[in-house]
């Protein structure tokens, strides 16, 4: 399977004291596509949440267990550098309402308070939103702001501004959920072409998408991981009865 | 360009952000802490400054109407009778007009130029200055008033309680009916339709469902409006006659208690003079403030149901 | 006999929608009035020497009231600045804090300072500091006009940065920016607009403000510049100059409630502009 770049021990979340994510472990692939799927309120977001250190932001919130990125403890390590590392595209677009396009391409920078030289600055905007497969699109009016974009157009600029910080691992928390089928079309095309340079996380109650884009599976109801393997062996022969009732529309 | 991130000295940056993420939320509880302490000292400094007329009058101060600065003995019943007197007859005037106006606005002309002209000009009226409003009374509603009184037969003051109420009444129309309007735009249209599905008018639904359902409401908005009423020092200052004797009718000259602390308190010669203007003031901050609490108690209430 | 209440009945329905319009239109009458009294009594005063020149003495024609502007001008900046600050950080910290014992109180105390009346400020300001420096000053009026500012700025900031979608701050901390910037560099700029409208309603709340002036401002017939000096301010002005029995002083009076009006309507008439042009899209 490679090399893992991210794995987890044991890993529980909580809000306050309800348990949403129960013991989970498991281990994601480098370069490779990875969904997280199950039925609405198993967790799946609370999961990935967890990977970059969003959930304890949230009061009440609290996490047990281990995350590891690469051989880093990710719950050892400042949570800055670990956002840094690993980026995060959410289920709503959420450009900066008050930036540019361009700006909200660099604004992890930016915000940061770290100085990019002007060429540098321009060939990571162009790089960027090229990963992103927004840049045709975008590239006469760079000054404009990333609000009057649409859905589609908005959750790609979303993801380049996660790309623009050279993350580890890309987190996309139902990132079409918002979208269109023809802007979901063009996001899941993405998420095919960006594996090559970085690990992807998806999460997704959509079997399909989960069919169509992913090379590893991994199966999450209430809160714990029935079911992880290759996506094609997961679809075909599930292990477990719960999944199978998943995968065959029985809930959720 | 793949390592232009990795390289940067992070860890060295992340101590000066550890130490700037700690002051600045130190800054932020320290701000709201600060509110606080404001208004416990606020609270504190007034009670402290009233202490000597406090020990010196205790309970007679409330009910006593000498007011003498000669002869250091003083009662502020003239000022508290002033003070609800204009209050509650300025509200009288005003709910008519205000319960109008957000039935106007909250019920018949929800959108459109009428509503807006009308809501615009209410805020307009809410943003005038005080003084101003006493100017124009001083010069304008103070004749008239005294015009009714020579018709009327009366000893011809002008300035007196009946101004004092006219004029806070049109500064406390803004308010109450910004109150009401909202509180009638929450009663909910199913209980409405209700009514007109069964073939009420339009004047029965509204005098029948939406003013009893919003009446604990209006109510509240109309006590906030009290409230208000109660601590406007200005206008009411300018045209009351400021009188330290009994008012014994409508047209009597008088003093509210922020009257009499606006025209005294650079005048008050001796520590109890003083000090009994300070726990006036006091008083008048505790009376606002129960109003309010209670106003806000009931909207609360009523925004929950809603 | 049926028709007949129905009829009753419609009657009814019109002379109430006749009462209710009538007895709205008539509550704008002394607007009406009063604007165009101002106006029409205010204007012939309005002169560049009114605006720029100092009051004379009784009997003579003329003069302005330049030292009323300049002084409403230094208590506005005097108010102004540790208002601004402390009430935008205390608005941010409600908006961040829900919950929690200092955030109840705290939204107590706001509630409990905007309905405090402004003649109590006036005396806190007096005892507070014009007893200490032993002098009227336009210090001691500009913290009471701070005072006054306060609850209005931390309840527009709260509310403004509580419309602010969560979304936004956890882009940005998903980006690996710390809390601190997140809210100064995203969260803060996003309610900008909301927040300087608060500023300005609370201006225009102050700048006619009179009670707590009378005894910390004071007045001063004189130019100054001096914030521990008394000043002058054109509510002042007016309060003073109206209760005389001087009709020249009158005039005067008139003139200088056209400024003040005319200067808090543009500052309302801002505030309203800023909120709709600045208003972001999320």
């Amino acid at each position: 399977m490679g090399s893992k770049v991210l794995r987890t021990e044991n890993l529980s979340a909580y809000f306050r004291d309800n348990r949403v994510v129960n013991r989970v472990s498991l281990s994601i692939p480098e370069n490779m596509v990875t969904t997280i799927m199950g039925p609405s309120g198993c967790g799946k977001t609370t999961l990935i949440r967890c990977f970059n250190r969003i959930h304890e932001l949230i009061p009440g919130a609290r996490v047990e267990g281990r995350v590891f990125l690469r051989d880093e403890d990710v719950y050892a390590t400042d949570p800055m550098i670990i956002r840094r590392r690993i980026g995060m595209v959410f289920q709503r677009p959420n450009p900066f309402p008050t930036m540019s396009i361009y700006d909200n391409v660099i604004a992890g920078y930016r915000l940061n308070g770290i100085k990019l030289g002007h060429g540098e600055r321009d060939a990571m905007v162009e790089e960027s939103l090229k990963k992103a497969a927004l840049w045709d699109e975008v590239k006469d009016h760079l000054n404009r702001k990333g609000t009057f974009l649409s859905g589609g157009q908005q959750q790609r600029l979303c993801i380049a501004r996660a790309l623009a910080m050279n993350p580890d691992i890309l987190l996309l928390d139902e990132p079409t959920s918002a979208l269109d089928p023809k802007a979901t079309a063009r996001v899941e095309q993405l998420v095919e072409e960006l594996k090559k340079t970085v690990t992807l996380i998806l999460v997704t109650h959509n079997v399909a998408q989960a069919g169509r884009v992913s090379d590893f599976t991994a199966f999450l109801y209430l809160g714990e991981l029935i079911e992880y393997g290759p996506t094609e062996q997961l679809h075909t022969a599930p292990k477990d009865t719960r999944t199978e009732e998943f995968l065959t529309g029985k809930f959720g | 360009m793949a390592n232009l991130f990795s390289s940067k000295p992070k860890v060295l940056s992340r101590t000066r952000g550890l130490w700037a993420e700690a002051a600045f939320q130190k800054t932020l509880s320290i701000s709201a802490l600060a509110i606080l302490v404001l208004l416990t000292a606020i609270f504190l400094s007034l009670l402290i400054h009233s202490s000597p007329s406090l020990k010196a009058f205790g309970l007679t101060f409330f009910f006593s109407q000498t007011w003498d600065p000669v002869s250091s003995r003083f009662g502020a019943l003239v000022f508290f009778v002033g003070t609800l007197l204009t209050s509650f007859l300025a509200l009288l005037i005003c709910l008519p007009f205000s319960l109008a106006i957000s039935i106007f606005i909250g019920e018949y002309f929800r959108e459109g130029i009428l509503s807006s002209i009308l809501k615009q000009v209410t805020e307009l009226l809410a943003g005038i200055p005080s003084v101003i409003y006493g100017f124009w009374g001083l010069f304008v509603l103070v004749p008239i008033v005294r015009d009714l009184e020579i018709k009327l037969g009366i000893l011809p003051h002008g300035v007196g309680i009946l101004a004092a109420s006219l004029i806070l009444s049109v500064m406390v129309i803004p308010y109450a009916a910004s109150i009401s309007r909202e509180v009638i735009a929450l009663v909910p249209s199913d209980i409405k339709e209700a009514g007109y599905s069964l073939g009420a008018t339009r004047q029965e639904v509204v005098t029948k469902i939406i003013l009893p359902y919003a009446g604990s409401g209006i109510m509240a908005g109309t006590l906030l409006a009290l409230g208000r009423a109660l601590g406007e020092t200005m206008a009411v200052t300018m045209v009351i006659g400021n009188s330290n004797i009994l008012p014994h009718s409508i047209f009597s000259p008088g003093n509210t208690m922020a009257s009499v602390i606006a025209n005294e308190f650079t005048e008050a010669t001796g520590r109890l003079y003083l000090s009994s203007l300070i726990e006036i003031g006091l008083l008048l901050f505790l009376v606002a403030l129960t109003i309010n609490f209670i106003g806000r108690y009931i909207i609360k209430k009523v925004s929950i149901r809603a | 006999m049926n028709r007949e209440k129905t009829r009753m009945r419609v009657i009814k329905d019109w002379v109430f929608v006749a009462v209710v319009v009538t007895l709205s239109f008539l509550a704008i009458v002394p607007l009406v009035l009063i604007l165009s009294y101002i106006v029409k009594n205010g204007l012939s005063s309005l002169t560049w020497e009114f605006l720029v020149e100092l009051p004379r003495p009784v009997g003579e024609k003329g003069g302005g009231v330049a030292n009323a502007i300049v002084g409403s001008f230094l208590l506005v900046i005097i108010a102004s600045l540790p208002a601004i600050p402390l009430g935008v950080s205390a608005g941010i910290y409600l908006s961040e804090r829900e919950g929690g014992r200092l955030s109840f109180l705290t939204r107590l105390a706001v509630e409990v300072l905007h309905g405090t009346p402004s003649i109590v400020i006036g005396i806190i300001a007096y005892l507070w500091l014009v007893i200490r420096m032993g002098r009227f000053s336009a210090l001691s009026g500009g913290i009471a006009l701070g005072i006054m500012m306060l609850p209005v700025i931390v309840r527009t900031t709260e509310e403004t940065l509580k419309l602010i979608p969560d979304s936004l701050k956890e882009a940005s901390l998903a980006l690996g920016v710390p809390y601190h910037r997140t809210i100064l560099k995203v969260i803060l700029p996003a309610g900008l607009g909301g927040i300087m409208t608060g500023v300005l309603i609370s201006v225009a709340r102050i700048a006619g403000e009179t009670a707590p002036l009378l005894f910390t401002a004071f007045g001063n017939p004189f130019m100054t510049w001096n914030i521990i000096k008394p000043v002058n301010a054109l509510p002042l002005v007016i309060y003073n100059y109206a209760t005389s029995p001087y009709p020249e002083w009158h005039a005067i009076a008139w003139g200088a409630s056209c400024v003040l009006v005319g200067l808090v309507l543009a500052l309302n008439l801002t505030a309203r502009i800023i909120a709709r042009r600045w208003e972001v899209k999320f």
